[in-house]
């Protein structure tokens, strides 16, 4: 089972801690969103998941081994992208690829239709072959993305992988992540956009001032952290339009249901109170009402509240 | 508001492809081949060959317009004119600019997010890199070789002295440790156009001022400038060797002074010595810097 774990990393620039004995332990198949302020620790934290920085003090361990003492075993099953990195504006994205192969150890046998296969995952066949150099940021993103997900890794860490892409392309990057959790993948991703995060994310962890806040599943996060005095909000979407009656009449008087909010005639907000059981009743209470329910979810908003009240606390 | 799902076609990867991860060894090589082929395609390499065939054209036209009797009088006293003279300008330029911002580049243009966190050792890719530069800068001193080669072959016949082929490889002993120092440098900084400065004037003023300085003044030996020990490259198209000798009324305010010349153990261990140094401290360095 995919692992990676932070042992009382700490990491100090002076008398500034930028991160302070973090302790998290992820495991499985899932995608966790990694979640703070600016400054918080979130980019230093995948830095030294990466070798990019060392840690001050503490272990950052990967499927248990220390990246620091035994860097090439414990990156080999990861595929990595932090920040926006550069490739030499002279190579063709099918270069810069073909270098990660080399360096991955990828047979050749099978490789260009590796590179081929990841390029067009992140739809840039047809710049397969362009110098770089001409590339813009977004496109660059895409390429490094295609690069990380070159080796079929088991882990994939992102730093703030939709930095750069336009919406069009954030949506790809969600796309492409929710394909990853399919293919029993662990991401863990950071993300300053709560509706990504609520969207993909089966799992949240927030930092702050270096110190970890919270790790816990998004529904378990929303649940206690959401609101003051309790509750949560559910993002639901139809098929088919809804009416006001069946609102008022059905939907409303549901159990737990507090309120009921139409934000178009195919979307509806709800709040409701309860935790998860609650949660999976209304699920199966909507279905049997057969209003074509298409999507069900904790609201980006609900994430939102939850990561203000925990992140006001520390100010 | 409602939300349209984007078409998206995702495209299942085959089954993970069993792979090896290579050892550090063939990842240096990979890192080495991908540098040349960065190098190749850059002006850089284009204009310190152009350079070098500059230089050499010159001299060409020169000893053509004056006759090769005004520079040289026999085979060995040609290749001290032309290579002993010309060599070392050519390797310390050439280990400036491919050395200069070797490393301080991968922090300032961000293409170290690219390499370093894939499973491979820094030291493989420091040590990719040199001999990347180390293999752009010898095509460039093979074509100046050849360039002397053939003037000499033209003026000379094929009497090559053996002391040419001495200087050869002590221009190549040369080369490596001033990439080894420019390499150290650049690992000092995360600028590349402050690295490039710094070496360039290290290189072309500092040590050779200090070596000035030095021996007119201290009167002393100058065995730590890399200058002092390159000096081996032209010393060995002498004839006789040249010797630490005193000079009457040559030093400041009409004292006595000495001229030094570097013996070739000495050059050879200066050389060794800095490239040794500049190596592993590069190294160290690399290892410990952050991108932060």
């Amino acid at each position: 089972m995919p692992s990676i774990e932070a042992r009382d990393l700490t990491k100090q620039y002076g008398s500034f801690a930028a991160l302070s004995n973090l302790n998290l332990k992820i495991e499985g198949a899932k995608c966790v969103g990694f979640l703070g302020p600016n400054g918080a620790g979130k980019t230093t934290t995948l830095k030294i998941f990466t070798d990019l920085i060392r840690a001050s003090s503490g272990q950052a361990l990967i499927n248990g081994l220390d990246v620091h003492k035994e860097k090439k075993k414990a990156l080999d099953p990861c595929g990595v992208l932090i920040e926006t990195p550069e490739i030499y504006p002279s190579f063709t994205p099918r270069e810069a690829l073909s270098m990660i192969a080399d360096l991955r150890g990828i047979p050749r046998a099978g490789r260009s239709k590796m590179i081929e296969t990841v390029v067009s995952e992140v739809k840039m066949d047809e710049w397969m072959d362009k110098k770089v150099g001409k590339f813009s940021k977004g496109m660059k993103q895409r390429i490094n993305i295609a690069a990380a997900l070159l080796s079929e890794p088991d882990i994939v860490l992102l730093d703030e992988p939709t930095t750069g892409l336009d919406p069009r392309g954030q949506a790809e990057v969600r796309d492409i992540v929710r394909s990853l959790k399919q293919r029993n993948r662990l991401v863990f991703m950071s993300s300053h956009l709560l509706n990504e995060v609520s969207e993909i994310c089966d799992e949240v962890a927030m930092i702050d001032h270096g110190k970890l806040l919270v790790y816990d599943t998004l529904a378990h996060v929303t649940d206690r952290f959401a609101h003051d005095g309790g509750g949560s909000i559910l993002q639901v979407e139809l098929t088919k339009d809804i009416d006001d009656q069946l609102i008022k009449g059905q939907i409303s008087i549901l159990a737990g249901v507090d309120s009921v909010e139409k934000l178009t005639p195919r979307s509806l907000r709800i709040k409701f109170s309860g935790g998860q059981e609650e949660q999976a009743r209304l699920l199966t209470d909507l279905v049997a009402l057969k209003i074509g329910l298409l999507s069900y979810r904790p609201s980006a908003s609900t994430l939102e509240d939850s990561y203000l009240n925990l992140i006001k606390d520390t100010l | 508001m409602s939300k349209t799902p984007l078409p998206t076609t995702i495209t299942k990867l085959e089954p993970p492809t069993s792979h090896m991860l290579p050892g550090s060894l063939s990842q240096v090589g990979t890192v080495t081949k991908y540098e040349l082929i960065n190098y190749f395609r850059s002006r850089r390499f284009f204009i310190l060959l152009l350079i070098g065939l500059l230089i050499g054209g010159i001299l060409t036209t020169l000893v053509a317009y004056y006759g090769i009797s005004t520079f040289a009088s026999s085979s060995l006293g040609f290749y001290s004119f032309w290579w002993g003279n010309s060599i070392t300008f050519i390797i310390t330029i050439n280990g400036i600019f491919f050395g200069g911002d070797a490393i301080s580049g991968e922090f300032q243009n961000k293409t170290g997010y690219f390499l370093v966190p894939n499973p491979l050792r820094r030291s493989s890719i420091y040590i990719g890199k040199y001999f990347g530069a180390l293999l752009a800068s010898l095509m460039i001193f093979g074509a100046y070789a050849a360039l002397t080669v053939g003037n000499g072959l033209y003026y000379f016949g094929t009497n090559i002295p053996y002391q040419f082929g001495e200087s050869l490889i002590f221009s190549v002993i040369f080369l490596v440790a001033v990439l080894g120092f420019t390499f150290f440098f650049s690992s000092l900084f995360k600028s590349s156009s402050i690295s490039i400065l710094v070496t360039a004037i290290l290189f072309l003023f500092a040590f050779n001022i200090i070596q000035l300085l030095v021996s007119t003044f201290a009167q002393t030996e100058p065995w730590f400038i890399i200058s002092y020990g390159a000096g081996i490259v032209g010393n060995v198209l002498m004839d006789p060797y040249p010797s630490t000798q005193p000079i009457r009324g040559a030093g400041p305010r009409g004292r006595d002074s000495i001229l030094f010349a570097v013996t070739i153990p000495e050059g050879l261990a200066i050389l060794l010595g800095y490239f040794l140094v500049t190596a592993i401290l590069g190294l160290i360095l690399f290892e410990r810097k952050e991108f932060t």
